[in-house]
């Protein structure tokens, strides 16, 4: 590359060198969603790393019987922070903090989102929350040591520094309540001309339904937190049954929230996918508006299901049968979206990028999670497994299998745009492949592990299941050398990769037809939209020379 | 005549094949279809879009109804095998079991009780289940059985152990250090021998009282009477013995006697055995149980 050339590309490198400030606090004080959407990525990916570390050493801890390398207390510590680790601080806020910032303004064609200080804060509190669950690491009576779901009576009484644990996942809650504020209300307001409810690309949409999950779902588990800090410090007695209290009630209050939650993790992927799968295909979504649709329809059903986390807690065996039911009725809407994702490849002409290649990966995965979450449904299977390893494998498939593998979807889908390089394609597919393999070596010993009895959250087992958990166990280690190549691969290139201009996939929504990165606020002109997301040939129609354009000519 | 009742493992396994047989042939169709579909109309055979199709109003419609008619046949079986393991036969026998941090025991019609759970084979058992502290879970995989443990409310599980053997019993619920370790087994015994073994103990006096309180906390959970060191240390020849204890993080050597015994129930973490994790719950017990269990200690 010439000299000439790389002053070109520092002049053009729109939002990166526009901008008054310098150093750490043009991030850390910005009010540029895109600039936001990045500080969220890499918070969201370091504590990704922290919890892959988390998670590669219970395993090796469960490689054979007996104590290998820790002792409960500290296995029991470790499961707890990689729960809260990889739920409260990378999927949760993951998708919508961090590519739902950097994309879902653009994508409407909005030149920020409506609350851009507000977006900023919910970052602060964000960072204010990891801080406050990771000093309790170091303080107090230790790790905490009640698992991410912080059950009474234990969490009540465990010696560990619960407390802080709890305010620090409450901050968090705030942040993500303030993200879906800031969400609907730039959906709602801040829409381009001609971007009408049925133009919207399926991801946005996907946030939308996802955001009013978070506003309304969100306080109850802030609620339930307080009332754990409160029964720890004042001794209220609420959840304490020898004082007229009840240890289930906080097992309804905590999935009210956390059941919702998952829909929060699993939603913006889903629109990933959904945003993917045309573009690869050159060819319009199939179903757009029912998988719109769906999105909604999960979100509504999918606050309703929460007592399937309880059928054997002893709630009445009524509650037992309306759970079930709503549970059985929130796997259709999911199932639409599978269907009409496969359609979409219906006579398309595909191309095996690397996200096209994880979208696929996270169609199979994804099924397999939702499909053993059937079993989890009904109630007569659920009693067998419920609380063992099966549990384990079920939601890796979903949350990892899912909504992991839509982020390292993203990630090879959208960051090149936001850096104007592109990574080297042949180690992405060989990472790709690497994790698939590992993912379902891992996550598919569990599943059997889980028919066969053995508990979760067991430090120690008998003899009978040492040989899954071997190979469970090496399983963990191929996929952490395929994420490690994907990453290394992944950074390579976008900092040091071959800068481009254009529309390198081809996408039809609108973050495509802006410069390359994207302006400060987005677009030179002011967009007009004219076609629906996923119109290709109006695409090419509009490039004189048929080409994708980079949209410099709008 | 004597029927045999259906155990709920066998009520319960048909409803699992129905589910996985479902799930295997859509995730096989699934699959089948897209990697047919990736193949077919790759770019390098299909170079551009031979379609433009965005819905179909009838496919919408199967792919609504199909997936509908499943998951509610799904339902109802899940639901009718979930009634099953709730409604206990009649003249099943009643076992109490209680739950703590970390050990289980159980006590049979007749007064005796026992750490293991005894059970007469092709006998319906009914579990009722206590917890003397945490949320706890009662699980044995054999039969396909769990409830969790609850503070303050009454749960039960049944069932019934057609052939006479060994089954694990598993804590299913989530409760601290020695969780794991909270493993026992159902010993399913003969009829005949089951009678014997429920009546042998009745016989006052036979067991030392201080073996039957040990068995009714739960401490034999955790320490052995026949000199296998479990989570914790056995309790065969504990009198007098010269033990290496950490008191404080410092090493040093103790002889077993009254007030390090009495020390070690009230204030299990001051001195920890070397080699054992300092995981066992303190117990304030009376001065009476403390002579009883000393002079147990003092006669093994």
């Amino acid at each position: 590359m010439s000299t000439a050339e790389d002053g070109r590309l520092m002049a053009e490198r729109g939002f990166w060198t526009d901008t008054g400030k310098t150093g750490i606090g043009a991030w850390i004080f910005s009010t540029d969603h895109k600039r936001i959407g990045l500080l969220y990525f890499y918070s969201v990916l370091f504590f990704f790393l922290v919890g892959v570390i988390l998670g590669l050493l219970m395993r090796i801890e469960l490689m054979a019987p007996g104590r290998d390398i820790m002792g409960p207390q500290t296995y029991n510590a470790l499961f707890t922070l990689h729960g809260v680790v990889m739920i409260f601080l990378f999927i949760i806020p993951g998708i919508p903090g961090a590519f739902g910032n950097m994309v879902m303004p653009i994508q409407i064609g909005a030149p920020d989102v409506s609350f851009p200080r507000l977006n900023l804060f919910s970052w602060w509190l964000y960072a204010i929350g990891a801080v406050l669950v990771l000093t309790s690491l170091f303080t107090g009576g230790g790790a905490p040591d009640t698992g991410w779901t912080f059950y009474v009576p234990f969490s009540a009484k465990s010696a560990t520094n619960v407390s802080l644990a709890l305010f620090g996942v409450f901050v968090l809650g705030f942040s993500s309540i303030l993200t879906g504020l800031n969400f609907v209300t730039t959906i709602h307001r801040l829409r381009a001309v001609g971007m009408t409810w049925s133009r919207i690309p399926l991801f946005t949409w996907s946030l939308y339904a996802t955001a009013w999950v978070q506003i309304l779902a969100t306080p109850i588990l802030g609620i339930t937190l307080v009332l754990v800090i409160a029964e720890r410090m004042l001794g209220t007695g609420l959840f304490d049954a020898a004082r007229g209290g009840d240890p289930i009630m906080f097992q309804h209050l905590f999935w009210i929230y956390s059941h919702p939650a998952v829909y929060i993790m699993i939603l913006p992927a889903m629109g990933i996918i959904s945003d993917i799968i045309p573009v690869f295909s050159r060819k319009p979504i199939f179903g757009y508006k029912m998988i719109a649709f769906s999105s909604l329809a999960i979100a509504a059903a999918g606050s309703l299901v929460w007592g399937h986390h309880m059928f054997t807690s002893g709630m009445s065996d009524t509650a037992v049968l309306v759970f079930s039911f709503l549970t059985f009725i929130v796997a259709i809407p999911s199932a639409i979206k599978v269907f009409n994702w496969v359609s979409t490849l219906y006579r398309g002409s595909i191309s095996l990028d690397p996200p096209m290649l994880f979208a696929l990966a996270f169609i199979l995965l994804f099924s397999i999670g939702g499909l053993t979450g059937l079993i989890l449904g009904a109630p007569a299977t659920d009693v067998h497994v419920h609380d063992t390893h099966f549990v384990v494998g079920h939601f890796h498939y979903v949350m990892f299998g899912g909504t992991g593998f839509a982020f390292f979807a993203a990630m090879h889908y959208w960051l090149p745009k936001f850096y104007g390089r592109m990574y080297r394609k042949r180690p992405a597919v060989i990472a790709w492949c690497l994790m698939f393999i590992g993912f379902n070596v891992l996550y598919m010993s569990m599943k059997v592990l889980g028919m066969r009895g053995m508990p979760r959250r067991y430090y120690d087992y008998l003899p009978e299941f040492a040989q899954l958990n071997l190979v469970a166990t090496v399983g963990s280690w191929i996929l952490a050398a395929g994420l490690a190549i994907m990453l290394v691969n992944l950074f390579r290139g976008l900092f040091r990769g071959e800068a481009f201009t254009g529309n390198p996939w081809g996408g039809a929504t609108l973050e495509w037809s802006t410069t390359t990165p994207p302006p400060t606020l987005n677009f030179i002109k002011e967009p007009v939209v004219t076609h629906g997301p996923y119109d290709f040939k109006a695409l090419a129609d509009d490039s004189p020379d048929g080409m994708p354009g980079d949209g410099r000519n709008q | 005549m004597k029927t045999i009742l259906m155990s709920t493992n066998e009520v319960i396994d048909p409803v699992f094949i129905f589910i996985f047989g479902v799930s295997l042939i859509l995730l096989l169709g699934i699959t089948a279809v897209m990697i047919w579909f990736v193949f077919r109309y790759h770019r390098s055979r299909s170079p551009h879009a031979t379609s433009t199709a965005d819905g179909n109003l009838t496919l919408e419609v199967v792919w609504i109804v199909l997936p509908t008619l499943l998951v509610l046949a799904m339902f109802y079986y899940g639901w009718a095998g979930y009634l099953s393991l709730r409604n206990v036969p009649a003249g099943a026998m009643e076992v109490n079991a209680t739950a703590r941090m970390w050990s289980w025991n159980f006590s049979y019609p007749g007064g005796r009780s026992s750490a293991k759970l005894y059970v007469p084979a092709g006998k319906p058992v009914k579990v009722n289940l206590a917890s003397a502290d945490v949320l706890h879970g009662f699980y044995i995989p054999a039969f396909r059985v769990k409830r969790d443990v609850v503070p303050g409310m009454k749960n039960h599980v049944w069932f019934v152990a057609n052939k006479p053997g060994s089954y694990d019993i598993f804590w299913s619920s989530y409760c601290g250090t020695g969780h794991s370790q909270m493993i026992t087994t159902v010993e399913a015994l003969p009829e005949a021998h089951f009678a014997a073994w429920l009546n042998e103990q009745a016989t006052p006096g036979t067991p030392h009282l201080g073996l039957v309180l040990l068995e009714k906390l739960g401490c034999l959970g955790c320490h052995s009477t026949d000199g296998t060191p479990k989570i914790g240390p056995t309790f065969k020849g504990l009198w007098g013995r010269t033990s290496l204890v950490l008191t404080g993080g410092t090493e040093r050597s103790i002889t077993v006697d009254e007030a390090y015994l009495k020390r070690s129930i009230a204030e299990p973490n001051a001195d920890i055995v070397k080699g054992f994790a300092p995981i066992m719950p303190p117990f304030q017990l009376k001065e009476d149980e403390l002579k009883t269990l000393i002079d147990y200690f003092k006669r093994n």
